[in-house]
């Protein structure tokens, strides 16, 4: 990282750029977590940051390191493989938890379990 | 060569993340080599059902596909999370009636539902198939339904079954 001011001014711009749309998405995904009122429209805002948020972020690291190192970066790729196979696990585990706490208390709202137990 | 090389595909893309993460020398190639085999041989203990993917030529399709949708809903939850408590709040559950019985392309399904922003996967019902999502800004569920069911999953169901 030592070598950033040999980062040519176009690269750099598409960098900033990509860097401000990542980081933008993903203030917005955190904003929208705060100000969501219940948990399932909650889930939603954190998407933000997995998908463009990150990507964006990723976009912009491959385009510095491939024009600085002259070389192509691939890292970035596996990180986006890895975020999209995990996030659901992570969201599924949670909304699963949520609606049997909701399903037990009887919250209105919340559809039946689809099999018709209860 | 089944025995040895239970799952070729997960085999060599573990070799090529190997060689991803460290610099590529024939020392690695030997190394990585070495690790996914044993790793593969270690998901056959697991016995998973093997998936097959009959169409490839639709994958980039697929890939698209999703890529578009999740430029559009990324805008369109963006612009929601904006407008913030000015807007009516119509988010709701959809319980959609799916066909399709694979296990990885119910897999796959389920990530692209949730890497898209304003939809979430919530749970599946393996014994009839209804699966129940919760979408972010619902204005018509049968749109929904429409949409999940045409743009997804008949792709899916060409892919894997």
């Amino acid at each position: 990282m030592s070598h950033v001011t040999d980062l040519p001014v176009w690269a750099a711009l598409l960098v900033a750029f990509f860097l401000v749309l990542g980081s933008g998405l993903t203030l917005l995904g955190a904003i929208g977590l705060v100000r969501f009122e219940s948990f399932y429209a909650r889930v939603h805002a954190p998407t933000l940051g997995t998908t463009w948020g990150a990507g964006a972020i990723l976009i912009a690291s491959i385009v510095c390191f491939t024009v600085l190192q002259s070389r192509p970066v691939l890292h970035e790729i596996l990180i986006t493989i890895f975020v999209v196979v995990t996030t659901p696990v992570t969201l599924m585990l949670l909304a699963r938890a949520a609606l049997y706490r909701d399903r037990t208390e009887g919250t209105p709202g919340v559809p039946k379990d689809a099999s018709g137990r209860d | 060569m089944t025995r040895l090389l239970p799952y070729p595909l997960l085999t060599a893309s573990l070799l090529v993340m190997w060689l991803l993460l460290n610099q590529f020398s024939l020392a690695h190639l030997v190394l990585g080599s070495i690790i996914a085999l044993v790793a593969s041989q270690a998901m056959a203990a697991l016995q998973p059902t093997k998936p097959r993917i009959r169409r490839w030529d639709k994958i980039p399709q697929l890939v698209w596909l999703v890529f578009v949708d999740i430029c559009r809903s990324n805008i369109a939850v963006a612009s929601i999370i904006l407008q913030g408590r000015r807007r009516r709040q119509n988010s709701g559950f959809v319980s959609i009636p799916l066909d399709l019985r694979d296990r990885t392309g119910l897999a796959v399904l389920a990530c692209i539902v949730t890497s898209t922003p304003g939809t979430a996967w919530l749970e599946y019902n393996s014994t009839n198939g209804n699966v129940l999502i919760h979408v972010l800004d619902l204005v018509d569920e049968q749109e929904w339904i429409d949409t999940i069911k045409n743009r997804y999953e008949r792709l899916l169901m060409e892919i894997f079954e």
